[in-house]
């Protein structure tokens, strides 16, 4: 890793670089009073300050909906047409939250834990992250309570940390964010010592994560669930905000012989989610799928992948139509 | 990148069309393609991923016995979209199958063992597989009981390998159907499942016991097997959640720490005490 100083004008210059480069950019763009990352061409259409996005960049290697292949029936037999990977574009995703970052591990750690999921690496391969250090944050925040921070640099291809004079301090970290930097390499100059901490959030951890698992390992008939999950509405909007949930369903678009089978985000909050055929449901009760969402991202991955399933981004929380507060209901638990 | 599509099916052909039951029939599949054929092995319990195209897939057993070569088969009851669109394929037809996944039976430890299957129902294609298994390698094993209910007598599927299994000397069958099930000529056991194994009595000595049906009659036939001497670790079952991907992705048949499609279908009843019972 290599730490370097970027001024305002070597920042625009560099961005344009990445223009001309013909990668394809996206990043936060303000619309109709939400930010949410839009495909762009110049620095001056990103957003500026704002918490959050509504939407995790997820999408970027886990696609809403995704063509796993196309088929087309033809005298009774069946012609195939394969995902190409070459078909995805080189993609720069531009001013990620760390949160975000750090999101794309566990993401991965589910697509390719037992067998590689061709797909989404083939995003994944193509994907250059550059983060911005978050100088602030709201009630919401959680980064620093599982294993992240502000100034994290988990996930991250470069890190830029924004200086008062416009400039910021900038982080290479991974052999792709060299090669993002080297499309302008003087406007990257000797790093002027500036204390990165002093220029972003102080955000204490608001729980114990250790203590929330230990918890959480003998939680699975506690009354908690219920109580929690009273007011749930089973929307799945948390689920679509996350950057770490990567549940979905395989479904079949077709128009007339030809036909595509097609990969889209699904929701454990969702009833039918579970549902057998013969109409057995082995998670009934909202109360069991907000168990699941929980124990699946704060046990079982921890367990099974290694990696929490929460970045501590907080959209759960924001985005929820019943004010259900992740960060609430996780430190209830601790404090059992 | 070589590296295969997970999501890219086989293109099978199928072969042979069995009307099991109302509404039930067997596929017997041909791989279309010479090389995926002869690359293509699978161990009993496995299961895989069966797609009508322009409907959808389906999670069904590979129901044929890997002993039998060349082709594998599948069960299945018309009952959804996908289940709808197969059933009105017709033989030479083609359509999509992603396997082998999940875990199989251990049937090497089984040897010189005594098998005896329960099933109920819909669920005996899982068994079956086992059931060929076993008998195709008969000398491996030592008493091989089945025991296998259904609703009625027009629900008992395979009817031909019942009559085949019931002629073997070397085959205990018991088959049953619910009260009330029965023909004026039915000359089986007349019970729910549960029932007719706590009648039949199968010693526990030296006996591996494979349990397949629906949620209510495992759950009446764990306890009655437990009284006749079972313990947990002499007890099979094959889990049935819903699933999409069937490579421990797509999150649905997540139970407990354990994925259906990865750790099992095949679970050790010593094994299933580990997960909770009210999610399978």
């Amino acid at each position: 890793m290599e730490t370097k100083y970027i001024s305002k004008e070597g920042l625009g210059r560099w961005f344009d670089a990445i223009v001309a480069s013909e990668k394809r950019i996206y990043a936060p763009v303000k619309s109709r009073g939400q930010v949410d990352f839009k495909q762009v061409k110049s620095l001056s259409e990103v957003a500026d300050e704002y918490i959050q996005t509504t939407q995790s960049i997820k999408a970027a290697v886990f696609p809403k909906a995704e063509i796993l292949f196309s088929y087309e029936k033809v005298n009774g037999k069946v012609n195939l047409t394969d995902f190409d990977p070459n078909s995805v574009p080189e993609t720069v995703l531009w001013k990620v939250h760390p949160c975000d970052a750090a999101g794309f591990r566990p993401l991965s750690a589910i697509f390719n834990w037992d067998s590689a999921d061709k797909l989404h690496n083939a995003h994944l391969s193509r994907t250059t992250i550059v983060s911005y250090g978050c100088a602030i944050a709201d009630e919401s925040c959680f980064c620093t309570s599982v294993n992240g921070g502000p100034g994290n640099l988990n996930g991250s291809d470069l890190q830029l940390t924004m200086l008062p004079d416009g400039g910021a301090i900038a982080e290479i970290i991974t052999a792709r964010g060299e090669t993002l930097a080297s499309l302008c390499p003087d406007a990257f100059v000797a790093d002027r010592g500036d204390d990165k901490s002093a220029h972003l959030v102080d955000l204490p951890a608001r729980f114990s994560l250790e203590e929330v698992q230990s918890k959480l390992n003998k939680a699975f008939d506690s009354s908690v669930w219920k109580q929690q999950s009273e007011r749930c509405l089973g929307c799945g909007a948390c689920a679509f905000v996350c950057p770490t949930c990567a549940c979905f369903d395989i479904q079949e678009d077709v128009h007339g012989s030809k036909g595509r089978r097609i990969r889209c985000w699904d929701a454990c909050g969702f009833s039918l989610f579970t549902l057998h055929t013969s109409g057995h449901n082995p998670r009934e009760h909202q109360s069991q799928r907000w168990r699941q969402r929980i124990l699946h991202k704060f046990s079982y991955m921890p367990e099974r992948l290694n990696v929490v399933g929460c970045t501590g981004c907080g959209r759960c929380s924001r985005a929820c139509p019943v004010d259900m507060n992740i960060l609430e209901h996780i430190t209830s638990i601790a404090e059992q | 990148m070589s590296e295969r599509n997970t999501y890219l099916p086989y293109l099978m052909t199928i072969d042979k069309v069995i009307k099991e039951a109302p509404g039930v029939k067997t596929f017997r599949l041909k791989f279309q393609n010479e090389e995926e054929a002869a690359g293509f092995t699978f161990q009993a319990g496995q299961f895989g991923e069966y797609s009508a195209f322009g409907e959808g897939e389906s999670t069904f057993c590979i129901a044929s016995s890997p002993t039998r070569k060349g082709y594998i088969e599948c069960t299945f009851r018309e009952t959804g979209r996908v289940t709808g669109g197969l059933s009105s394929l017709e033989e030479g037809s083609t359509m999509g199958f992603r396997g082998p996944y999940g875990n199989t039976f251990p049937m090497e430890e089984w040897k010189g063992k005594n098998l005896l299957f329960i099933a109920g129902g819909i669920a005996l294609p899982p068994m079956r597989c086992v059931i060929w298994n076993a008998l195709d390698l008969r000398e491996n094993f030592k008493d091989v009981t089945i025991i296998y209910g259904a609703k009625t007598v027009n629900d008992l599927v395979y009817k031909s390998e019942l009559k085949e299994w019931e002629e073997r000397p070397d085959v205990r069958m018991i088959t049953t159907v619910d009260p009330g099930g029965e023909t004026p000529d039915w000359k089986g056991e007349i019970g729910f499942v549960p029932t007719i194994v706590e009648k039949v009595a199968p010693s526990a000595e030296n006996t591996i016991a494979i349990v397949c049906g629906p949620p209510i009659m495992i759950k009446f036939t764990f306890p009655v097997l437990a009284k006749l001497g079972f313990t947990d670790e002499m007890i099979y079952t094959t889990l049935e959640n819903r699933m999409k991907c069937g490579v421990g992705k797509c999150g649905r048949c997540n139970v407990g720490k354990l994925y259906i499609c990865k750790d099992g279908p095949v679970f050790s009843k010593e094994q299933l005490n580990l997960i909770p019972a009210e999610e399978y």
